[in-house]
This record gives structure tokens, C-alpha cells and sequence, in this order.
């Protein structure tokens, strides 16, 4: 897909409703004290996250590892119970929903595991892992019928139906991701959470599987929330991307955008951080003190204020708020914020 | 990134199919037990002895309580009796085919009731953990610090000698051990992430516990209730030895090999017989239990 037609599905994703809309959404986990009477500490995942994702767009979320990516997609399947905000789809808030709701809710709302192999029952074949949705719900009573389901939606995802009765250890990583998003798909949902799906296969398996799931976004139009650490990646797939650190987005922007304007200075240090093409190629570095702060604890100020190279004294004291600088460009950083309100 | 995606077998349709049934059958349980030479001894061995407790009027050529006095300590092979007889001239063959049936129905009944209890405890307390997880578990604890004969033995006191009563006392005996091994392969079974995408699809809590985390938690059981079959049959013997058991002059392997003790030096045989039994049906379910076990891994093919 070409740089063109990505921003005009951006843009016309902006116009569409949100499909999903998170606001302020806060997950904290509480750490046990190291001594007996040690107060618990709290590890903030999240801190105040507001996303919206349009139907039919993929976005994107980066991160390096700790960061609250898969925190956040793991709120939006409701496998954590987010501390506090809102996760509304289609207008409907699903924090906190319980029972039938909560389970006629998931139906909507399908999640794909990075780990393709400990993610399946290694007890269930292919089949009948495929079909255990349909199980659950008890959608399709009559066992031939389920059993046409499975024919056509392993036909869908590239497997061929004589593996239908093997077992998770006897297939590769991709066809093993591959039985997941059947199993994914089977209720057919409208939104899919991609935790990190395809970086754990060979790289030329990855390929295969992100084209997979290029394909059945096209063919069903499904929305996708894909959490990765891998820039080329995140590229290849996304309409928009959402740059996290510290558990919090700090930039947001067509994925064009973020190749040839990053803004955040943490966006800047990950982009500066992807080795060059060529090693004549000239790239200005900009480079992080230190190391990642720790969730644990409160903050205070920027997440980023400690190992920014352009930090003053304000991003010691005040947090950034995400702002929109540009049509669709959000960026919470001082540095441009001052250029939108002069 | 212009790889293809993979097109399928060039097989026909009916030709992946017959694939698909092939693959079918040889993962169906029996035909699994079937292609296993040593399960197969094991269950050869299990039915003889079942069939040999039910049938034990038929096959016994004695009463196995008739005393013969001027008869007794005869050697293995001497006239009319094939394992000789015991210390009051009772037929030893006679008695070790009536023994099968106590010995057996004990071991299998008691190992049988603590399972199915410790099993059931151990999921819950694995699963929701939590405050309820100490609790049982702290019960249990408190039920292993006694050591196994003095809990029987205390249980027994209670509910008075008899058959039942003993494969209640094992039972309940039994319920922490099997409690603590499912408790713990719940707690690695329950954090896999299958549980979590299954959570995602929608399932309840029970069906979790019982499509996936029950059955993978499933070897280190039907180890443990093999390993337990054996050791139950030992403690009936003891329990019988102690006087809280079977009442004499019904048999009992236990009680056998318990009397035979005190005539070991002259009488060898009593004590070597009814012990190769016991020894041949352990085996027999040891067998059968690693057997069953390979059933249930998959990846266990032929």
C-alpha cells in the first residue's frame, strides 16, 4: 500500500464514527511490599489512555517492552479490569460489564496471543479448538454443520483440512497462529485484538501471517488493535499508530506521519534507534539518557522528563496533555503545544 | 514483504479427508490403549483379578473358612491343595481368590473416594485461591499431620470394622494427598494461556475448570491413583493387622500376608503368595495407569 492511499484511509477513517472509544483509562496493579509490614506499592500500567479506533482501520500500538501495550489491549478484552476510565464500543461502556452482557459483548470483540503454542490447548485438535466457540455459545447444535464451519473458515485462514485433526505440537508457528485467528473469527467479530501476533514466528512467516491478516481485514472488515515492538511491522499494517511510553500514548498519527514527522522526542530516539538502510546513509541520532523509568510509585511531570534531551523545567512539574498539533498529529510534548497556542 | 500466502495441499478434497479419518481413529483412546503392549498386560492383568474377586464362589475349590487342623502349614503342591495351606489348615488358593474380592473393592473403593474428593477440592481451592484456597488447604494440612494408619485407625474407631467402613477411612485419609497434586497442577494449568483466551471467548469459570484446566491437569492423578491402588492395599493389611480392619476369619490379602508373617521361617509360603498377588496387581494397575496417562498426552502417537 502505498503512502498515499494510507493517509487517504486515515483520513477517512477520521470522519467515521469511533467503533471503539477508550477514554482516560487507568489500570494500576498493586505490588506486594518486600518486608511484612511494607505498605503495597501500586504499579501504574496505564495511566489515563484515550484512544479511539475507527471501523475498518488498523491501529497500531508501539512500545518497548513494559510499557502498557498489552495492558491496554488486554483491558479492551476485559482479561484485566481496568482501575478506572471507559472502554465504549459502539457507545456502550464494557468496563465492568458482567455475566450475559459481558459474554454477549465478547462476541465483538476477539483477541489473537503472541504466544501461538501455550495460547491453544495442546489436548484439543485443530477442529475442535476452532469449533470450541461455537461450543461455548452453543451457536451450531448439529455437529455436521459445525464441522462446515471449521472446513471453511481453516480454508479462510490457509490451513488445509487434512491437519484438522492434529494437535497444537504437530503444526509450525504460523499454522499455529493461523488455528488462532480461525478461532478468532469464528464468532465473527467486529473488532480483533492483536497482542504482538507475529513476533514470535521467522520473519518469513510474519510476512505471511501479517498479509493474513491484511486480507481478512479486507474480506470482513474487521477493525484491528495491533500491539507491537517491531516499527516495520506496525508500518507494514497500520493505518494509524499510537506511540506508548510509560503507559501512556504520547504521540498519535496517521502511520505515515510518524516516518516522516516524528515529533515526541521518544518517537524521535525510536525511529533513530532502526538501523540504516545503507551504512553511508546519514541519520541524525537523538539518543536517551538512562534507562526506563519505573511505573512503581507516583509521578509526577512528563514520563519521559528524566532522559529527555530537550526537558526543562516545566516537564519536571506539569504532564503534557495529548494535543492535536496537526489535522490527526496528537503529540503530548511542551515543545509543540507552545507553537499551537502562540 | 511480497511473500505468498501458502495455497493448500494439492490433494484432492476425499483424499484429505481420508487423512483426516486415519488421523481420527489413531488418536481414539482404545485404539491408542490398544497399540500399547505394556497398558494391554496391565489391563489383562486388572480384568483376571476382577473377574476372579466377582467369580471368587465358582473358582475357589474350598470354603475358604474351613479349618483342617491335622492339615495345617501344608507345603505349596501337596495333595488337593495347589498353594498349600495356612495355619489352620485353610486353603490358601481358596483364600487368595475370596481375599481379591476385599482387597481389591478396599484398595480401589478407598483410592476411588479420596480422588474423587481430592480432586474436587483441589480444583476449587487451585482455582479461586484466594482466602478459600488458604482455608482448605490449611484443613488439609492439619489432616496430613496425622499420620495415614493413625487417621484410618482414628476413622475406624469411629465407624466400626467392616469392608465399607475401611474404604471410607482410606478415602478420607487419601483426600489431602490428591487434594495437594491437583492443587498444584491447577496453579500451573490455571495461568496458561489458553485459560486466558478462553476467558476471551466467553467460557464460564466451571467450563474452564472442566474442558481445559481438569484435563491437563489429568497425569500426575491417574499416577498418583495408581501409586495409591498399591499403598492401599498395604494399609488395609495393616489396618486388619491392628485389629481395625477386615474382621477375621474373612481374607484379605493384608490379612494373609499379616499372618503369614509370624511363620515365615517355617512357612514361607503364605507370606510369598499372597504378596506375589498383591505385587502382580499393582503391577497390573501401575500398568494400566501409565497406559491411560499416554492416552491422554497427545503427543504421544504409537
Amino acid at each position: 500500500m502505498s503512502e498515499m492511499t494510507q493517509a487517504t484511509a486515515a483520513e477517512q477513517a477520521q470522519e467515521r464514527q469511533p467503533i471503539l472509544s477508550i477514554r482516560h483509562l487507568s489500570k494500576d496493579f498493586k505490588l506486594r511490599g518486600e518486608g511484612l509490614f511494607d505498605k503495597p506499592k501500586t504499579l501504574h500500567a496505564l495511566s489515563d489512555v484515550s484512544l479511539d479506533v475507527y471501523e475498518g482501520e488498523t491501529l497500531g500500538i508501539i512500545g518497548e517492552s513494559g510499557c502498557g501495550k498489552s495492558t491496554l489491549g488486554r483491558c479492551v478484552v476485559q482479561l484485566h479490569q481496568a482501575t478506572s476510565g471507559e472502554i465504549r464500543y459502539k457507545g456502550q461502556d464494557i468496563n465492568g460489564l458482567k455475566g450475559p452482557e459481558l459474554k454477549a459483548m465478547r462476541k465483538n470483540i476477539q483477541m489473537v496471543f503472541q504466544d501461538s503454542y501455550s495460547s491453544l490447548d495442546p489436548r484439543f485438535t485443530a477442529a475442535r479448538a476452532i469449533e470450541e466457540p461455537l461450543r461455548i455459545y452453543k451457536l451450531v447444535p448439529d455437529k455436521a454443520e459445525r464441522e462446515k464451519i471449521v472446513f471453511d473458515l481453516m480454508k479462510e485462514v490457509g490451513l488445509d483440512i487434512q491437519h484438522m485433526e492434529r494437535f497444537p505440537h504437530e503444526f509450525s508457528g504460523g499454522q499455529r497462529q493461523r488455528i488462532n485467528v480461525a478461532r478468532a473469527l469464528v464468532l465473527d467479530p467486529k473488532i480483533i485484538v492483536c497482542d504482538e501476533p507475529v513476533s514470535a514466528l521467522d520473519v518469513s512467516i510474519q510476512a505471511q501471517v501479517l498479509n493474513l491478516f491484511r486480507r481478512l481485514q479486507r474480506d470482513r472488515g474487521l477493525t484491528y488493535l495491533f500491539i507491537s515492538h517491531d516499527l516495520s511491522v506496525i508500518k507494514h499494517i497500520s493505518d494509524r499508530i499510537a506511540i506508548m511510553y510509560l503507559g501512556r500514548v504520547v504521540e498519535l498519527c496517521p502511520a505515515h506521519r510518524v516516518y516522516e514527522n516524528p515529533m515526541h522526542p521518544y518517537t524521535q530516539a525510536l525511529l533513530s534507534a532502526v538501523p540504516p538502510e545503507s551504512p553511508f546513509q546519514k541519520t541524525e541520532e537523538l539518543k536517551l539518557k538512562g534507562e526506563i523509568a519505573s511505573p512503581v510509585g507516583d509521578q509526577a511531570g512528563c514520563p519521559l522528563a528524566g532522559r529527555c534531551p530537550f526537558c526543562e523545567e516545566r516537564c519536571r512539574k506539569e504532564r503534557p496533555a495529548l494535543t492535536e498539533v496537526e489535522p490527526g498529529h496528537q503529540v503530548a510534548c511542551f515543545r509543540y503545544h507552545d507553537a499551537v497556542t502562540a | 514483504m511480497a511473500a505468498t500466502e501458502n495455497k493448500g495441499s494439492a490433494l484432492g478434497v476425499e483424499a484429505q479427508l481420508e487423512m483426516v479419518r486415519r488421523e481420527r481413529k489413531a488418536n481414539n483412546a482404545w485404539h491408542k490403549l490398544s497399540r500399547n503392549k505394556m497398558a494391554v498386560v496391565g489391563l489383562v492383568i486388572v480384568v483376571v483379578m476382577v473377574l476372579m474377586a466377582v467369580f471368587a464362589n465358582q473358582l475357589s475349590p474350598y470354603d475358604p473358612n474351613a479349618i483342617d487342623m491335622t492339615n495345617a502349614y501344608a507345603a505349596p503342591g501337596s495333595e488337593g491343595h495347589i498353594f498349600g495351606t495356612d495355619n489352620y489348615g485353610r486353603d490358601l488358593l481358596s483364600r487368595i481368590i475370596f481375599g481379591a474380592r476385599i482387597s481389591i473393592f478396599v484398595a480401589v473403593g478407598g483410592t476411588l473416594v479420596g480422588a474423587f474428593i481430592g480432586v474436587l477440592v483441589g480444583l476449587v481451592a487451585g482455582f479461586f485461591g484466594g482466602l478459600l484456597d488458604s482455608i482448605i488447604m490449611r484443613v488439609m494440612d492439619g489432616m496430613m499431620s496425622f499420620p495415614f494408619v493413625l487417621l484410618a485407625l482414628i476413622l475406624m474407631t469411629i465407624l466400626g470394622q467392616g469392608a465399607i467402613n475401611v474404604v471410607i477411612a482410606l478415602g478420607i485419609g487419601n483426600i489431602p494427598y490428591f487434594a495437594r497434586v491437583v492443587r498444584g497442577q491447577v496453579h500451573i494449568v490455571k495461568n496458561e494461556e489458553y485459560c486466558n483466551a478462553e476467558r476471551v471467548l466467553g467460557a464460564s469459570p466451571v467450563r474452564i475448570l472442566f474442558t481445559h484446566i481438569l484435563p491437563n491437569a489429568m497425569s500426575p492423578i491417574i499416577v498418583y491413583f495408581t501409586l495409591n491402588v498399591a499403598s492401599a492395599i498395604i494399609s488395609e493389611a495393616a489396618l486388619s493387622f491392628l485389629g481395625m480392619g477386615i474382621t477375621p476369619p474373612t481374607a484379605s490379602w493384608g490379612n494373609i500376608l499379616s499372618g503369614g508373617r509370624t511363620c515365615l521361617r517355617t512357612s514361607p509360603h503364605i507370606a510369598t503368595i499372597s504378596g506375589i498377588f498383591i505385587l502382580i496387581t499393582v503391577l497390573g494397575f501401575n500398568l494400566l495407569g501409565d497406559g491411560i496417562r499416554d492416552v491422554f498426552d497427545p503427543k504421544q502417537k504409537q
